[in-house]
């Protein structure tokens, strides 16, 4: 279980990007860490020092979400988007776009949880309109939980 | 950014980035590129102006030629990069961790 890479980060053709986990825990759990409020805010937080304070998650198809962060500077942004598609506990289809604070462009993210030994392979594929903008979303780290570590390390903050 | 920008535009070509692999091991010129993919040389030729663009290759004179190899001043940053991505990914999920091992334990909770 330890020996497989934590963590995969690809890019596919040429407007995909595909990150593979693998998670010590059943499809179920790991689905709802994706979906309920509540779950989410202990996790999707970026680098040290975020919080969540405003997390909303209508995990319904057709809902809405919006996600937004603060660190201890009281500096912020937040990311709005919709599911399309959800198939307790296999697979969630949701449009997500960032506010840095102009919007980014629309990215598409299928997200599936297979049963994986005794735990869950998660597969999160993300389509970009073009080429042109998955260089400028990986340029830009608006991937979500990558958005933290880029306002930190443009010094935007 | 506007290098990695440059960088990841010239990335998104799947054509580019065997180029690059090629180049990984070692120097090349256009002529040594046109068979392995077989493609015209003024193909491979604008592929590698894009990269040389991009600053992810350089190349030096000899003769007529002008071999390209890979500029590690272009690739690093790309690789850093990545790896602070990778890395900003990580943290969510080692919390994430957490939280399901939490789940687990307590399922009856919820």
């Amino acid at each position: 279980m330890t020996t497989m890479a934590k963590l995969t980060l690809t890019t596919e053709a040429d407007k995909y990007v595909v990150v593979k986990r693998h998670f010590a825990a059943p499809p179920e759990a790991v689905y709802r860490a994706h979906t309920e409020p509540e779950l989410i805010q202990k996790w999707l937080l970026g680098p040290d020092g975020w919080t969540m304070p405003v997390c909303i998650s209508e995990a319904r198809r057709n809902g809405k979400f919006r996600y937004e962060w603060t660190n201890a500077k009281g500096h912020g942004f937040h990311v709005t988007g919709e599911y399309l598609e959800l198939e307790p506990f296999s697979r969630i289809v949701h449009v997500e776009r960032m506010f840095l604070p102009d919007p980014t462009p629309d990215n598409h993210v299928e997200t599936r949880f297979d049963p994986d030994g005794d735990g869950t392979l998660m597969t999160i594929r993300m389509t970009l309109p073009d080429a042109e903008t998955r260089a400028r979303m990986l340029a830009t780290g608006m991937e979500r939980g990558m958005e933290a570590s880029y306002v930190r390390l443009e010094g935007i903050i | 950014m506007q290098t990695l920008d440059a960088a990841f535009s010239a990335l998104s070509d799947p054509t580019r980035r065997a180029i690059l692999a090629r180049l990984a091991e070692g120097e090349a010129t256009v002529m040594e590129l046109v068979e392995p993919f077989e493609m015209t040389q003024p193909a491979i030729s604008r592929h590698l102006k894009v990269l040389e663009n991009a600053g992810l290759i350089v190349r030096r004179l000899e003769g007529t030629k002008r071999p390209a190899r890979l500029a590690k001043a272009g690739i690093e940053p790309i690789d850093q990069w990545l790896g602070m991505l990778r890395d900003a990914l990580a943290k969510n999920y080692d919390r994430l961790d957490k939280v399901l091992a939490d789940m687990t334990e307590r399922k009856d909770t919820r």
